[in-house]
């Protein structure tokens, strides 16, 4: 037994990990390549671009994961963060347009239509990658650190965290919809063509983008743990189970929410960037109360307090959805709800709480977390341990 | 067009211009014969009937006279008269009637037993701009006992007389209109400046001009004043909706420690049961009984919601209790289920008709108006706050939650049924979110999204007031709904909501815990 408190990976959690990313980096693009198109086996190019988009989700759900799950910081703003993120790069591709664009001016369309006859000077540093780059990462962290010092240091904390970072969805997303903060209004920012000088529709581009997708998420994966694993880490989870402890131990516990914070709001940033190229639309609807919250649901159901709980769920919920929002349109609000209230009632744990749960030989969840806390999370021990 | 015909047109033209100053001088007589009407028109009088012949006359000067006949000795008897002429002349002659018409039946309505009419008559025979007009008007000002269509009239008349051709007229108009701070005077007025500013102006046109702008300057400081109060009374409007939809909130917030999320899909309950028995009332009942569907709807969405709630509370939220951020998370899974339930059953547009005695509203005063449907709501608001205060702490049902959320194990051993306590409170708040619902349809559609449009703004009250204190609610809710409507003005919707966020965060820097902060042992829990 390790010595409790820390969380560990044990070597089979590792190694089907190392399955999963052996799986969405080598098998999937071969699937797409080398199979003929006819073949059973082959995996098109539409849903190699899919997955794309769900790791992207499973990056952003890392982030919540890391907050949520192991400081117990629920917040219900991640889509401001990854829209912020998608923005940024948006900006950039949309500048990339150049005069491909329907009315052939250096301009984006929508500008065109609102008639805005200059750039706005904060589009300026979206000209170059690099810009677009650093802005997809920096901005949501920037914003992450205002917002966070300011609630955190004056310890707002558990639900009115929540519902702050709720009203700040709402707030993004009203301001994003609007004409006059020149990025696209309603209609978003979208008809992107190429990106450093390669073309996005071109089915080599899009698996290039799937493979960066794969390796950014196994870079979030490690740092992730790597963060829980640490010193800091463990101050986190304490925080989690009993914040007023930490404090009274000497900690001061608003430095590691809000450096936690900035760290998913980073991540968060790293997803939307990624997004964008690959969906090829960045619009408001993806800012709101509702995308952010169903973050939220994907970490739920893969099972909160666990790394890869988050990516399993990212990617499940999403799947799921596609297959079932195609089948039975007006069925998916009543699915998520009902995953909303069976998976908080009936699963605290999530499916790797039940998968782990099905293959034994882990310590038994703590059934007596504190209130107010996520229910411990299983291998990090009761609050007296 | 033929030669004649450009000769006709033009004549007209002329009589046009010069008729109002004829009018002026019948107007005296006018005044005295508008007593004697009903004696006039009920006489075989032939110049009546001698002008219903002329008004057909190919010259327009003809049918100028006998309409200028017609307007001063008519009556309301006439229209039908008028129409069946009118059905068949020509375009000229409909021309001529058609103010005739008019003119008669604002008249007519100036006495109607109805002050709408009355005033509606009277304020449409001010912006039609005839002469003739102003005698009946000043008349009926005089025996006018409803003080807002007095107003109604005389700024009519004056309206009418700012018109005239005597600039004397015109110069007391232009004050009177001052006087009355009539806003709907001040383009003629501004006309009038510009006027008295041309190079070619006369002196009588300079002292009009100089009158107007006094008047003007008078008109806009009123009117300064009147969007004040109007700013106050639409932010207490939205004060109150808020309040009715965050008391409920804030009993089962901190009374219970359950964030319910479908706070406000129970709210849609309760505007869709009215929705329902607005239908039932339409399918099953005669339609004079329509206006009592509203007061019949009040316990059938107090009932329905309470209901909802009391199944969310013995199915969902009894798993949860002590979990906050796990009640945030399955309210919220609740409220997509509602909302999507409600879409695929009712669609998306329905709305709800009005009792009568809430349509409309009071003019109190001039450029205030406060519409009858949010008086409601505040009262109801004010009503909802006490009923609340006697529950919680007058009576006995309140004394045992009060107990429960001190102490549930000390009151369990007391002997109060707790499990039973835990399902009335948060029956009770369902029900106060049904009564929202229920005010709310007379401000808005029944639509799905309802209650999406004030959670985030209610749950920010209960933020900022704390919990579990209804003071806090109370204050934080007007706090709210009136900076909200005292900055939108200036930033506009959206900037204003940015704004409140801003603020409500800067506040909880100074009070982390809101305004009226749980303290002690309890504070931390």
């Amino acid at each position: 037994m390790p010595e409790p408190g820390r969380p560990t990976f044990n070597s089979r959690e590792t190694l089907s990990v190392y399955l999963a990313a052996g799986l969405f980096v080598i098998v999937l693009p071969l699937l797409n390549l080398v199979p003929a198109e006819d073949s059973w086996l082959h995996l098109s190019d539409f849903r190699l671009n899919q997955f794309g988009k769900f790791l992207c989700f499973a990056i952003l759900a890392l982030g919540l994961d890391l907050i949520w799950g192991y400081c117990g910081v629920l917040s219900l703003g991640q889509g401001v963060f990854f829209g912020l993120g998608a923005y940024c790069m948006g900006m950039y591709l949309s500048l990339q347009i150049g005069s491909e664009s329907v009315y052939g001016s250096e301009l984006p369309d929508f500008m065109v239509w609102t008639q805005v006859k200059e750039l706005p000077l904060f589009w300026y540093p979206f000209k170059s990658f690099w810009g677009g780059l650093l802005g997809a990462l920096l901005v949501p962290m920037l914003v992450a650190a205002v917002f966070g010092v300011l609630s955190f240091r004056s310890r707002i904390k558990g639900v009115y965290f929540a519902i702050l970072t709720q009203a700040l969805a709402f707030a993004a997303w009203l301001v994003f919809n609007r004409n006059e903060t020149r990025l696209g209004g309603t209609n978003g920012l979208t008809d992107f063509k190429q990106a450093l000088g390669f073309r996005l529709t071109d089915p080599a581009t899009q698996r290039g983008l799937y493979l960066l997708t794969v390796l950014a998420l196994c870079a979030a994966y490690l740092l992730c743990r790597w963060i829980v694993a640490s010193r800091a880490g463990q101050v986190l989870i304490a925080i989690r189970d009993s914040e007023q402890r930490v404090t009274f131990s000497g900690y001061t516990p608003w430095v590691y929410k809000l450096f936690v914070f900035v760290v998913a709001a980073g991540l968060a940033g790293l997803s939307g960037m990624l997004y964008v190229p690959q969906v090829g639309i960045i619009t408001p609807a993806q800012i709101g109360v509702l995308p952010s919250l169903e973050v939220v649901i994907w970490v739920a159901v893969g099972g909160r307090g666990t790394l890869i709980g988050a990516v399993v769920g990212a990617v499940a919920v999403n799947y799921g959805r596609s297959v079932l929002t195609n089948s039975f349109p007006e069925a998916w609000p009543f699915i998520l709800g009902g995953l909303f209230v069976v998976g908080v009632t009936l699963f605290p744990d999530g499916l790797v709480g039940i998968l782990r749960k099905l293959f034994g030989r882990t310590p038994a969840a703590d059934p007596a977390s504190p209130p107010e806390a996520a229910p411990a999370a299983p291998r990090t021990g009761g609050p007296g341990a | 067009m033929n030669l004649a015909g450009i000769q006709k047109a033009i004549l007209a033209l002329v009589l046009c211009v010069f008729l109002p100053l004829g009018f002026d001088r019948q107007s005296a007589l006018a005044v005295d014969e508008a007593v004697q009407v009903a004696t006039v028109s009920l006489s075989p009088a032939s110049p009546i009937d001698q002008a219903l012949i002329e008004i057909q006359s190919d010259e327009a000067a003809v049918r100028s006279a006998a309409a200028a006949v017609l307007i001063e000795r008519g009556d309301v008897e006439l229209i039908p008269q008028l129409d069946a002429i009118r059905a068949g002349g020509d375009r000229a002659v409909r021309v001529a009637i058609k103010p005739v018409v008019d003119l008669l039946k604002n008249r007519a309505n100036l006495r109607s037993d109805s002050p709408d009419v009355r005033r509606s008559a009277a304020s449409d025979l001010g912006t039609a701009g005839r002469g003739e007009a102003i005698p009946f008007l000043k008349q009926a000002a005089e025996h006018e006992a409803v003080w807002w269509v007095k107003y109604t009239m005389e700024e009519a008349a004056n309206l009418l007389e700012l018109r005239a051709a005597d600039p004397a007229v015109q110069l007391a108009a232009a004050q009177k209109l001052g006087e009355l701070r009539s806003s709907n005077s001040v383009p003629l007025l501004h006309e009038l400046i510009a006027a008295g500013q041309e190079a070619g102006a006369t002196d009588p046109q300079r002292a009009l001009a100089a009158a107007a702008g006094t008047a003007v300057a008078q008109i806009e400081s009123w009117g300064w004043w009147a969007n004040i109060l109007e700013t106050i009374f639409r932010g207490i409007s939205l004060s109150s909706i808020l309040l009715i939809m965050s008391l409920g909130l804030a009993i089962v917030f901190g009374l219970m420690g359950v964030i319910n999320m479908a706070h406000g899909e129970l709210m849609m309950v309760g505007a869709y049961a009215t929705f329902v028995t607005q239908q039932a009332f339409v399918a099953w009942l005669s339609p004079e009984v329509f206006d009592w569907y509203f007061l019949v709807a009040f316990p059938v969405a107090f009932v329905a919601a309470a209901g909802a709630g009391w199944i969310l509370e013995a199915t969902v939220i009894r798993f949860l209790y002590g979990r906050l951020l796990e009640t945030l998370l399955a309210t919220w899974g609740v409220s997509l289920i509602l909302m999507q339930a409600a879409r695929v059953y009712f669609g998306d547009l329905t709305a709800v008709i009005a009792p009568q005695a809430l349509r409309g509203g009071a003019q109190v005063m001039v450029g205030v108006y406060l519409p009858y449907n949010r008086l409601f709501i505040i009262v109801l608001s004010l009503l909802c706050v006490v009923g609340i205060y006697y529950l919680l702490f007058r009576s006995n049902l309140g004394l045992r939650v009060r107990a429960v959320t001190q102490n549930r194990n000390m009151s369990a051993c007391l002997g109060i049924p707790t499990r039973k306590v835990d399902a009335y409170t948060f029956a009770f708040a369902s029900g106060l979110a049904g009564i929202a619902g229920w005010a709310l349809t007379m401000v808005g559609n029944v639509d799905p999204g309802l209650g999406q449009n004030y959670i985030v703004d209610s749950f920010m009250v209960v933020v900022t007031g704390g919990v579990g204190k209804l003071a806090g609610t109370i204050w934080a809710s007007l706090g709210i709904g009136g900076l909200n409507k005292v900055i939108e003005p200036f930033t506009g919707a959206v900037y204003g909501k940015v704004f409140i966020l801003v603020c409500v965060i800067l506040f909880l820097q100074w009070r982390p815990s809101g305004l009226f902060a749980a303290k002690g042992r309890s504070a931390d829990a």
